[in-house]
């Protein structure tokens, strides 16, 4: 990875390209992905232009530029073009897109940055994949290279996509794939919607098993955000009383701003980071067999109950902590006794000879046979957590932004009690301070976690998926378009791979 | 976006297909403000200078000029087309996508499958294949007919087996109307036997209806508006039953009201294919929900609300109730009881003013009174469509795969073995040239069939998923070389 830092002792004062952060491409692929993505460009858009940045101006200015330089490219009659590609193969949710972009005022999408077809993929994974996806291969690439050419430097891409419907699922495998072959040394980080537990979609826990094994192989890391989670916060910490799909897309959008909007490196506190994706990758995942991302950020509420509201770093890290812990999705989950409540129903054996995952008590595949991964203590060796019965995590970040940041004290996420044996918390742990606020929020405190987190939601659809794919309903469906039997069994034993890797955390 | 052609056959068919035409336009008049010639029109319209001879005058953009259905009129008798090509809407159709004879099917099957089918096929293909070339992207073929008697059902289903060879990619939806108990057609349950096999074999999807359950929505609604109740006025063009201002009073025909219940349904279906909206829904993606094997495609179909009260101070739990209403046998579309069978597939179709939110809750609300089959505990299929319907503020429907379909095909086998067994009318049949008695006899295997398939998944209610696989194993093409326990415990709640 590179690092500018070595860089910013000699040169300091003004900030000539060199200093600008390197820059995303953004694919917005299907209803979902094409939704989600205008609302966050302008949530960064608009924070960037903040006045509540309760920093220098020029503090502010080096910050709006990188931000810029991140996501934007140059103006035309002044106007910021987002760094994006929007695909969907119906046009009613792009033709939206545009132009809610460009009643804004303050920002729009390329003109000739869109890709679209007539007719949707009918919720049907294999349609997605196996047809849109080869067809128009060529199409989407072209437009995908002509951004890339855009950026002075490059950083990687960011895909968002839903896994429950046909588009944003299949297409967005396949398209990921593609960047692979296509951009091997370019970083991809894919940005995942989980469906609702309750049906949206009725085939999606297929999709999104389909969805998942294949990103697994070909995606650096799944920064995931639940539907359930989100619409909790909006009920809730923001106390909306009729939740539209708008407002579950901007908590999301504000979650994902204060993650990607510039910050400081620990090293330099001079420059903003160069290399978004580059930094988070390095920081989270260490591990290929590791990829699960997922976001926590404090505080989020209306805004009338914010201007109420004073907080402290003490408080705001004890309750993060607390969240990680306890696997809570969000603040108010985190009770006084949440200890008691995170603790297991997980029975530890200490007979070695039984595989972790069944004492852990996920029961996955009824493997006899399986090799340790390499890197990894071999199976049945428990690490000291379970006793504890804490989340165990990979890695964590810490993105902390506002007032007297620098006082900020993060020794409890240093704690190896939260880590994976393996791994020791000055490797796993890393914290980002910046002085400039974020989106009216005088401080606010955001974790990114590569952590058990995300092994129950993902054991619960693999139930659903099996469940319903032992009875073979809707399988005609997906061979109809060449996804056979066999491509969903693999798709579930690389799934109750991953979860068996989480699990023995 | 895509277009779908409607195709409708025999007198029930294309009066329903009149009445379908005229909301349609209603609809996208009150939408369109601007006259300008979009994307939602075009769906079921073409745009036509009608100065233009000949075939050269479609209009892609701009203003509206002439707005042609986009629809193929089959009818063997004159009457009905006739009636509407002198009617208010005649300049909607193309004169040239018609087909009709004089003689009629004399409510045979045969006739209609068989004579007028061979007799009429090729000009069947040409108006069919006109019809698709002036689309961009042909997505959706609607057929519209009823099963009692001979063209809609004959000729109907004739119809089906040459959209599936001539357009294997193109969906074939089909909305057919059943014969009630008292239907006065005595053959009709022969009619209706043996378009059956045909809708099993050839269509992707069907939505039975029938005569009795629309005539008890109407008699509901009748109640309602000459209840005379202080302050409960129902606005007029909101009523699930009401026409525009097209079709003058006189002009009503008896089955209109009737008639404008199916029309608002297709209308509804297809709203969110139409209309932008938070969470769209194609017509490819009906199929692909709610169709979980290819043999159990017919879908129940409920509307609600059936009118609007243009009391404005209703409280909000109107909207609650109209997710409940669409779970009643009284809403039904078809004389069955969802909420007492087993749910395949559910899909909640709902337009106007209603967010997530809003479906999430009554989702969790009504589910416990609801029995789902074990492997789709979930199945529940949503789509939010901005535009609401004319009259309303918000409206649902509900399309279930449900097994209450089976009392409706059961009673039409014994309607039909009563009069098999006698051999009633049945030379009619016999003496038409390419029907024998195996085409009953398949008729009814087929048919027999498919209610043992309902029958076999009745009998899964209430049972545990591990005993359910010695049930559903039959279904199973690869043997399962994997098991999988269930998930006892997880670390985290």
């Amino acid at each position: 990875m590179e690092h500018a830092h070595s860089f910013s002792v000699v040169f300091r004062g003004n900030t000539p390209s060199l200093w600008l952060s390197m820059s995303i491409v953004t694919v917005q692929l299907g209803q979902c992905g094409n939704q989600i993505g205008f609302e966050v460009f302008d949530a960064l858009l608009s924070d960037s232009h903040s006045s509540q940045g309760l920093c220098s101006k020029r503090e502010n200015e080096a910050y709006q530029a990188s931000c810029k330089e991140r996501f934007f490219s140059e103006e035309e009659n002044g106007v910021p073009i987002a760094r994006a590609v929007l695909v969907d193969m119906e046009p009613k949710v792009i033709n939206q897109t545009l132009s809610k972009a460009a009643q804004s005022g303050q920002w729009k999408y390329g003109q000739h940055a869109c890709f679209c077809q007539k007719q949707g993929s009918g919720n049907n994974w294999a349609y997605g994949y196996s047809v849109h996806g080869p067809r128009h291969e060529e199409s989407i690439m072209s437009l995908i290279r002509k951004e890339v050419e855009k950026c002075d430097s490059f950083s990687g891409f960011f895909i968002i996509m839903s896994m429950a419907g046909g588009t944003g699922s299949g297409l967005g495998a396949f398209v990921t794939q593609n960047l692979q072959d296509q951009y091997p040394n370019s970083l991809k980080m894919n940005h995942i919607i989980w469906p609702y537990g309750t049906g949206e979609v009725i085939v999606q826990n297929y999709n999104s098993i389909l969805t998942l094994s294949h990103l697994y192989r070909s995606s650096d890391a799944l920064l995931v955000h639940e539907n359930d989670a989100v619409h909790k916060i909006c009920a809730k910490l923001m106390n909306i009383k009729q939740i539209s799909f708008s407002d579950i897309n901007q908590v999301l959008a504000h979650q994902l701003g204060s993650v990607f909007q510039p910050t400081y490196s620990a090293e330099s506190s001079f420059h903003y980071r160069r290399n978004p994706l580059g930094d988070l990758m390095e920081h989270l995942v260490p591990h290929p067999e590791f990829k699960m991302l997922s976001v926590r950020n404090i505080p989020h509420m209306s805004e009338n109950s914010l201007a109420y509201s004073t907080f402290t770093w003490a408080g705001l890290l004890k309750h993060l902590r607390q969240m990680l812990i306890s696997n809570a999705k969000m603040e108010e989950e985190v009770g006084s006794d949440c200890v008691a409540q995170a603790s297991l129903e997980l029975l530890v054996s200490s007979d070695p000879s039984t595989s972790a995952s069944q004492s852990a008590g996920i029961t996955g595949i009824d493997w006899h046979v399986r090799p340790p991964l390499s890197g990894l203590p071999p199976l049945g060796k428990m690490s000291l957590n379970k006793d504890l019965h804490f989340n165990t995590s990979v890695a964590n970040l810490v993105i902390l932004r506002g007032k007297d940041v620098q006082s900020a004290d993060v020794e409890g996420f240093k704690d190896p009690a939260l880590y994976t044996s393996w791994l020791k918390p000055v490797n796993a742990f890393n914290v980002w301070k910046t002085q400039r606020a974020f989106s009216k929020y005088e401080k606010s405190a955001v974790l990114v976690s590569n952590s058990q987190f995300l092994v129950k939601p993902l054991d619960t659809i693999v139930g659903k998926a099996w469940n319903m794919f032992a009875s073979k309903a809707y399988i005609h469906q997906y061979t109809k378009f060449g996804i056979e039997e066999e491509d969903f069994l693999d798709s579930f034993t690389s799934l109750e791979q991953v979860v068996a890797s989480y699990c023995n955390l | 976006m895509t277009q779908s052609v409607v195709v409708q056959v025999g007198q029930c068919g294309n009066q329903i297909g009149c009445c379908f035409w005229d909301l349609a336009l209603r609809e996208h008049a009150a939408v369109n403000q601007k006259g300008i010639y979009d994307e939602a029109i075009s769906s079921f319209f073409r745009n036509v200078d009608t100065r233009v001879v000949g075939d050269g005058g479609s209009i892609s953009k701009g203003k509206i000029c002439s707005l042609k259905a986009r629809a193929v009129l089959i009818d063997m008798e004159e009457g009905v087309v006739n009636e509407i090509l002198q009617g208010p809407l005649r300049d909607v159709f193309d004169t040239k996508q018609l087909i009709t004879d004089i003689s009629g099917s004399g409510n045979n099957w045969a006739v209609g499958h068989k004579v007028f089918g061979s007799l009429y096929q090729d000009q069947i293909l040409e108006k069919l294949r006109k019809s698709a070339e002036h689309c961009d992207c042909l997505q959706c073929f609607f057929i519209i007919h009823s099963m009692g008697g001979g063209t809609g059902s004959g000729l109907g289903t004739f119809l089906l087996k040459v959209l599936e060879d001539e357009f294997p990619e193109v969906y074939r939806f089909v909305t057919s109307i059943y014969p009630s108990g008292e239907d006065d057609v005595i053959t009709s349950p022969y009619n209706s036997m043996l378009a059956m096999k045909e809708l099993n074999e050839h269509a992707d999807c069907v939505l039975p209806i029938d005569n009795q359950s629309l005539f008890d929505i109407i008699s509901k609604i009748d109640l309602m508006v000459n209840s005379g109740k202080l302050g409960t006025t129902v606005k007029p063009n909101s009523l699930v039953t009401s026409s525009s201002g097209t079709l003058k009073k006189r002009h009503k025909k008896p089955f209109d009201a009737m008639n404008n219940i199916v029309a608002n349904l297709l209308l509804n279906l297809t709203s969110s294919a139409r209309f932008e909206g938070s969470l769209n829904m194609d017509l490819n993606e009906i199929s692909m929900n709610l169709v979980p094997f290819p043999q159990l495609h017919y879908l129940v179909s409920s509307l609600t609300p059936l009118y609007t009260l243009t009391d404005v101070n209703i409280p909000p739990r109107r909207l609650d109730q109209m997710f409940s209403d669409a779970f009643s046998k009284d809403h039904q579309l078809l004389q069955a009881d969802p909420k007492h069978s087993l749910y395949l597939a559910c899909a909640l179709m709902v337009r106007g003013n209603v967010q997530i939110s809003d479906l999430r809750r009554n989702i969790e609300r009504l589910k416990p009174s609801l029995q789902f089959v074990s492997w789709n505990q979930e199945g529940w299929k949503t789509s939010l469509c901005s535009v609401p319907p004319v009259g309303h503020s918000h409206s649902l429907l509900a399309l279930a795969n449900n097994t209450c379909v089976k009392p409706t095909f059961m009673e039409l086998k014994e309607r039909f073995m009563r009069l098999y067994k006698k051999k009633a009318h049945l030379h009619h049949y016999l003496q038409v040239e390419g029907v024998e008695k195996s085409c009953f006899t398949e008729a009814v295997s087929s048919l027999s069939a498919l209610i043992q398939e309902y029958d076999q998944l009745d009998t899964t209610k209430n049972m545990p998923n591990l005993e359910l696989r010695k049930y559903i194993s039959r279904f199973s093409a690869v043997s399962l070389t994997y098991t999988r326990c269930n998930p006892q415990h997880l670390p985290f709640k």
